[in-house]
């Protein structure tokens, strides 16, 4: 069911409006979703910075540059994919394919430009360890997790979360040139970070993910579960930001900071975790949630990097 | 479709559209030229 759901949109005609009016660069850069891109380019950054390796900062600017295509390429992708699904949720109603102001093939071409552009130029310029592993983060956005697991089933944001997890990761090797255990820890944060996160957005707009048949953990396995399933993300992310300082890797500025952070979002969860909707609810704990969960992962990376430049 | 909202904005020409886009493309282009420019700098230092 889900399956044809998504089958449907490689087959919609080509809005004609669209087919007369060439593109805005305005709508091909909302293509790449720019304000999800800042939190892309902010972790990938704190990676960079975060290693114990310096780089020239021109190579730096280059890193952070192609993870930003990249993970532009990527968002491209799943527009390009999901246009007559985004047509039908309010959330995305107003992006420029659903609205007709692009047509498909403009914009799987601009993604694909994007996405092996990306990966060449971090080849070429830092190393092919790094464009490898930017490489597997665009197929598992858009591939794995846009077109196979979204449609398919509810643990869809659980193993796609990593996706979101490969900007630090890639940072810190651009700088190193290795993979050691701390950028795996890092990327360990996100991916477990990523369903309370997408889970308190899903429960306040679930009506938009059933109707366009996705199955999301509440639509699916219904509230309560998914409840359930935001508590214990959350209090499994609270000993896993706290073990950078344990294994030596940070010192007291982000731990301390991690314990603080982690905790407020733990209480916020337990708030979401153990409450029932009632009738007319705001869903007001789950919104803050979720915006608290964005400004946390902002935080919780500043403060990686803050503890680089203050020892205690 | 346009025409039959007279209260929306005037679409902006294809040929502006066209004009904008490659000017921001040509940037782009640029961009580019300095940036693999100063990254051959970088790593030959």
């Amino acid at each position: 069911m889900y399956g044809h759901a998504t089958m449907t949109t490689s087959i919609t005609p080509p809005n004609p409006a669209s087919a007369r009016r060439p593109a805005e660069w305005r709508d091909l850069i909302a293509l790449t979703k720019p304000r999800v891109m800042s939190l892309v380019i902010f972790t990938g950054l704190c990676g960079l910075i975060a290693a114990p390796v310096r780089i020239h900062p021109v190579l730096a600017f280059t890193a952070i540059l192609c993870i930003a295509i990249g993970a532009g390429g990527a968002a491209a992708l799943n527009q390009w994919w999901e246009a007559d699904l985004d047509a039908g949720m309010k959330r995305t109603a107003k992006r420029p394919l659903p609205q007709g102001r692009l047509d498909r093939t403009t914009a799987r071409d601009f993604a694909l430009v994007l996405c092996s552009g990306s990966v060449f130029l971090m080849g070429f310029a830092i190393g092919w360890l790094p464009a490898a592993i930017l490489a597997v983060s665009i197929v598992y956005y858009s591939v794995i997790y846009t077109i196979w697991l979204k449609p398919r089933t509810p643990q869809n944001i659980v193993i796609g979360g990593g996706a979101g997890a490969f900007p630090p990761l890639i940072g810190w090797v651009a700088a190193t040139g290795e993979i050691t255990l701390m950028p795996v820890v890092l990327f360990a944060i996100i991916f477990m970070w990523t369903p309370p996160h997408f889970w308190a957005l899903a429960l306040f707009v679930k009506s938009d993910y059933a109707k366009v048949g996705i199955p999301m953990m509440p639509v699916v396995a219904g509230e309560k579960a998914t409840r359930r399933q935001i508590l214990i993300y959350s209090a499994l992310l609270l000993p896993l930001t706290m073990t950078p300082w344990w294994i030596g890797g940070t010192g007291l500025v982000y731990g301390v900071s991690a314990f603080v952070l982690s905790a407020l979002f733990l209480a916020l969860s337990v708030r979401v975790g153990l409450r029932t909707r009632g009738e007319e609810d705001t869903m007001k704990p789950e919104k803050q949630l979720f915006a608290y969960s964005v400004i946390y992962l902002f935080a919780l990376f500043a403060a990686l990097v803050l503890d680089r430049f203050i020892v205690i | 479709m346009d025409e039959e909202k007279p209260d929306t904005p005037e679409p902006r020409s294809i040929e502006q559209i066209r004009k904008d886009r490659n000017r921001v493309l040509g940037l782009g282009l640029a961009a580019f030229v300095v940036l693999v420019f100063f990254i051959s700098i970088a790593k030959m230092g």
